[in-house]
């Protein structure tokens, strides 16, 4: 953890004598100085960082890949209502609804399923290609007890259209993995959405979240199915997600202390 | 009241001020989303014609929210000092634009205005204004604020060093801090967000930071920006609170959703003064905004995001504030989606929050998923700079490893001073002359960690545990 995140193995600082302050911290300290400005190694390790960023945001989600990677787990497709990513950033509003031809796809299908799972690109299809098929395959090995619909692949999604598609499933609970907000460190992290009778409407509060899967020190994927499956059970006996659930979880298993993006 | 303009054969009606407001506004993606910009920018400059026409004393008459529903409307109504807008009350909105780029409105002029004017004339003037007219006007303004430092005097630009670390790990937090101190970044305040909120956190991270500030005998004021209720909570404890933090919203619905009130906000303000910290003033509050916080928490009564911003600024200004700025490009492109909005917003907010009389500062700052860049926030410093903002908030490096967006650099505030010739705070400035770590002609110097100016810096505990 001693080098700034996407530092080169040929970084010109070798005797740096920030090494052991840097240790302490992700943060880009000790950059050095040309005149005022950045030394251009900083300023273009930065570029790179913003430009792998804004690739996660824009990069499209690759679906057939996706979905040859869940086999042998049966998926259906579904897009919301944003027509295309600027759409998508611009109207919150549409990600969370789905069209008109994914709905009624969904309305036609099987109903009756314990857990729904919905794989959603969210602000980073990065994340979901890296990690989304791995963390649903290690969740089923763990909820092999309980009903679960097909997985859900969802385009140009935001969290709450799980409540769209969980409702038209009639599904108990809804899991959506989506790709966060990348930041310069960590482009590829995904969080998992847990919502209880999903239904359209449902508020923030009403969910548990388990955020930060990802490779550069984040949850792994044992440790996030562990969570999930966790979560699920108990939200199933319980009947309900959120705030009260949130609370009986962290006393019965503290959460993995979180670790810095960027390490080795 | 319906506003009409006819505009080349076509007769466009407002159904009201807030519609007229609303279509007024430069394109931004926040209005947008709420079903409120123009439609077309025939009628977006409609409705400029329509509010260049209207009696600023309208203003009075027709509040944006209903007096009953709202305790940030009956604020803004209570407090309006009629003797200070005596000057102007004649004038329409468009007069109040000529009259406040005249040479007459210098900075006695508009500081003895200030009370006099509400939001809502603020936000409306601002619509008629270019970037241009935003920066000259706010450069006329003169706030001065002070606590251990004494903020907004002319050909001064103050900065908040913002050590923010993914787990709050002290050690993490001191590294950026004297990385920041190198760069003599930190004299509106050395300010952490946590990430964890709570009391516990909170008085971890401020007992450090006042060891730092006390150690090394810094004039500065330090803040962990935990909310409201754990200040109270931590000052009866009797931790070590400079400033008291809180985010606010230009209206009561939105402040709640922020778990705030009127009423909660005077108790922390009370509670901050009693404990007589600051040396050189007694400015204890520090607030912070952002366009499009009343629409996210649904409570932005179907008025534009910028309007609402203003009514921000009269919550704050009710409690002597020592800073507040906008957080102008972190709540995404939903609300400003990309460097142009950014850059038009940032100021606006501190145009409105100076004709006000705040101490307005601002975090020039964009997320990835903005349409944004490293070349839009050095134009929006520069043009910031130039308006006379009180404070900038930097980073280590322009990234914020917590928060997961991009602010200013440490380096941005060095290119500023030496490009524009602003200066820190000057009891800041003596201290980094005490230190040495200034040439004779005000330059920061680039010090090794092993020079001794720099080594001495180092023998903190929570550097070297």
């Amino acid at each position: 953890m001693d080098d700034l995140p996407n530092s080169r193995p040929t970084d010109p600082r070798p005797q740096d004598p920030w090494k052991a302050l840097r240790a302490a911290t992700a943060a880009r300290v000790g950059l050095g100085r040309s005149g005022d400005a950045m030394p251009l190694s900083a300023v273009l390790e930065f570029q790179q960082a913003h430009a792998m960023a804004r690739d996660a945001v824009h990069a499209p989600l690759d679906i057939d890949a996706l979905e040859a990677a869940l086999k042998p787990l049966e998926c259906l497709r579904v897009t919301s209502e944003a027509a295309g990513r600027a759409e998508y950033l611009r109207r919150p509003d549409l990600g969370r609804k789905l069209d008109r031809e994914s709905a009624s796809a969904l309305d036609a299908a099987e109903t009756g399923a314990d857990v729904a799972f919905v794989i959603a690109d969210g602000l980073s299809a990065t994340a979901v290609q890296m990690h989304a098929a791995n963390l649903v395959h290690a969740c089923m090995e763990r909820i092999s007890g309980l009903k679960v619909a097909p997985v859900v692949l969802a385009s140009q999604a935001r969290v709450a259209l799980g409540d769209d598609v969980g409702e038209r499933l009639g599904a108990k609970l809804v899991a959506v993995l989506i790709g966060e907000r990348p930041g310069l460190s960590v482009a590829e992290s995904l969080g998992v959405y847990l919502t209880f009778g999903p239904k359209r409407g449902r508020r923030d509060h009403e969910r548990n979240c388990i955020s930060n899967v990802h490779g550069k020190g984040g949850l792994t994927y044992a440790q996030a199915a562990d969570k999930l499956a966790w979560l699920a059970t108990s939200a199933l006996r319980l009947g309900l997600t959120g705030v009260k659930l949130k609370d009986d979880v962290d006393a019965l298993a503290a959460p993995p202390k979180e670790a810095l993006p960027g390490g080795g | 009241m319906p506003l009409k303009a006819d505009l080349g054969g076509e007769r466009h009606v407002f159904d009201d001020l807030k519609q007229a407001l609303a279509c007024a506004s430069p394109r931004r993606s926040g209005d947008e989303l709420a079903g409120l910009a123009a439609e077309t920018d025939a009628r977006r400059v409609a409705a400029r014609y329509a509010l260049a026409d209207l009696p600023l004393k309208h203003f009075l008459d027709e509040a944006v929210i209903p007096y009953e529903d709202d305790e940030v409307t009956r604020l803004i109504v209570d407090t309006h000092d009629a003797e200070a807008f005596a000057p102007v009350s004649h004038l329409t909105v468009g007069g109040f634009r000529d009259w406040l780029l005249s040479h007459e409105a210098d900075s006695a002029a508009l500081a003895a205005l200030a009370p006099g004017l509400t939001p809502e004339m603020v936000a409306a003037v601002s619509k008629l204004m270019r970037n241009q007219d935003l920066i000259a006007v706010a450069r006329k303004c003169r706030v001065v604020t002070a606590f251990r430092t004494t903020l907004g005097l002319e050909g001064r630009l103050a900065t908040r060093l913002q050590p923010n670390h993914p787990t709050d790990d002290p050690r993490g937090v001191a590294v950026s801090v004297l990385d920041g101190l190198l760069y003599g970044v930190g004299d509106a305040v050395i300010g952490i967000n946590p990430a964890t909120d709570n009391v516990p956190n909170a008085i971890a991270l401020m007992r450090m930071l006042d060891e730092l500030r006390l150690h090394y005998d810094i004039p500065a004021q330090t803040c962990v920006l935990t909310h409201v209720t754990n200040a109270i909570e931590i000052m009866q404890r009797g931790a070590p609170v400079d400033l008291v933090f809180q985010s606010v919203a230009g209206s009561e619905g939105a402040n709640r959703s922020f778990g705030v009130d009127l009423g909660v906000l005077k108790e922390a303000h009370q509670a901050g003064l009693a404990l007589k910290r600051g040396t050189v003033g007694q400015n204890v509050m520090y607030f912070e905004t952002g366009q499009g916080s009343a629409l996210s928490a649904d409570a932005h009564h179907g008025v534009d995001q910028q309007t609402m911003e203003v009514r921000a600024y009269a919550v704050a200004r009710a409690y002597d504030p020592l800073i507040v700025n906008t957080v102008v490009g972190f709540i995404g492109p939903e609300y400003l989606y990309d460097g142009k909005q950014i850059v038009r917003a940032g100021l606006e907010d501190h145009f409105c929050g100076k004709l006000l009389g705040l101490p307005m500062g601002c975090d020039v700052c964009y997320t990835n998923h903005a349409e944004a860049d490293q070349d839009d926030m050095d134009n929006l410093m520069t043009l910031l700079t130039v308006a006379g903002c009180t404070f900038l908030i930097a980073v280590p490096g322009s990234d914020d490893i917590m928060l997961n967006y991009q602010s200013l650099s440490f380096h941005d505030v060095l290119h500023l001073r030496s490009t524009l010739g602003v200066r820190p705070a000057p009891e800041f400035e003596a201290w980094l002359a005490r230190m040495d770590m200034t040439t004779p002609d005000g330059r920061i110097r680039e010090l090794g960690l092993k020079d001794p100016r720099v080594s001495r810096l180092l023998d903190h505990p929570s550097l070297v545990a």
